[in-house]
């Protein structure tokens, strides 16, 4: 408990750190430009690196061999590339998801 | 009978944030349910939501929450997933700065939302703009702890399997990875960020292969800046 209520601490403390930087560093100075470009480039490699997180569990060689996933996130790219609707591709990926490992691949 | 200027901030204010608070509902909901499936009640989502308030790091704290991972891991793992919010800041020192005692809270509320509307904001004659982007941060901050209050609430009285649902997060993050395919016309620092994880897994296994693979991508994006970036440098520009 107390140790669940200081990761949340950490967490709350350094987002609102973060958000506080710009205005206290950046108010008068140039941003540099190296933090500028990582700015643009890192988002991507970083949401990229959380979707391998996401699916770090899934066993390929065994259980299910990643059907359940492999479905699932095909389901939610193709379905995003064709409608662009976050909550759509969001919810629709869920709901096919629950199904496949309640239902099918049981 | 004419709408009181105080009725038409209000209305003005909620119509911009229409559809984010369809999204922090869902989203939400998705979060408290996941939360409470780990053991935690609306109770905890409900001060996560007000005090971090960041969608992406709320799904991934779960899953920290849940390992008892270390405050270290904790504080790297916000770096990476927040970091961005750094450059949000950037477009509003000026205006923030301007609102006085409401400054603090709209650089604390500034998620990647709320950031999107401050920043297509155009407010009409005659309504206070500094009143009505306060009360955009406001009201998207309350959507989401209302979903995620809710998420939690439902996990704990519906009693139906919820297995699978900590899905809602990949498919999150599967989407914004879409999104940002789409909107990048080079796809270097999507596909380094993937491979790397993969060689990271493959090498470390899944415990502790996120942030050595955070920090190589971070090199490999310094060193190989020029097949990474979108933009030219500014010298570069400069000689052609």
């Amino acid at each position: 408990m107390t140790h669940s209520i200081l990761i949340i601490a950490v967490s709350a403390l350094t987002t609102m750190a973060i958000r506080f930087f710009p205005f206290l560093v950046f108010g008068k100075r140039k941003v540099p430009e190296i933090v500028q470009y990582l700015g643009r480039v890192l988002p991507c490699a970083i949401m990229a690196t959380l979707v391998v997180y996401c699916l770090k569990g899934v066993t390929l060689f065994s259980g299910n061999h990643g059907l359940p996933e492999l479905i699932a996130v095909a389901l939610v790219v193709v379905l995003h590339l064709w409608k662009k609707n976050t909550l759509l591709s969001i919810g629709t990926g869920t709901i096919a998801y629950m199904l496949l490992v309640q239902v099918i691949f049981v | 009978m004419k709408k009181s200027q105080y009725t038409k901030e209000y209305l003005f204010a909620f119509k911009q944030t229409i559809p984010i608070l369809l999204g922090y509902i869902f989203l939400g909901i998705a979060f408290g349910l996941m939360l409470q499936d780990a053991g935690y009640n609306f109770v905890w989502a409900f001060f996560m939501s007000i005090f971090v308030y960041a969608g992406s790091m709320q799904f991934m704290l779960v899953t920290l929450l849940a390992g008892a991972q270390s405050l270290m891991n904790t504080f790297v793992m916000t770096l990476f997933i927040n970091g961005r919010h750094l450059f949000y800041g950037l477009s509003f020192i000026e205006k923030f700065r301007e609102m006085g005692k409401a400054f603090p809270y709209m650089a604390f509320s500034l998620t990647d939302e709320t950031y999107s509307v401050l920043c297509s904001l155009k407010v009409p004659e005659g309504l206070n703009e500094k009143k009505i982007s306060f009360l955009i941060s406001l009201f998207d901050h309350i959507y989401w702890i209302t979903g995620s209050v809710l998420g939690a609430l439902i996990g704990q009285w519906l009693s139906f399997d919820s297995t699978g649902v900590d899905f809602s997060m990949t498919a999150l993050f599967v989407v914004i990875v879409v999104n940002q395919w789409l909107e990048n016309k080079k796809h270097f620092s999507t596909l380094t960020g993937f491979l790397t994880a993969l060689l990271a897994l493959a090498l470390l296994g899944p415990d502790s292969f996120l942030l050595p693979a955070l920090a190589c991508s971070t090199i490999l994006l310094i060193v190989f800046r020029k097949q990474a970036d979108d933009k030219p440098r500014e010298e570069e520009k400069a000689k052609a």
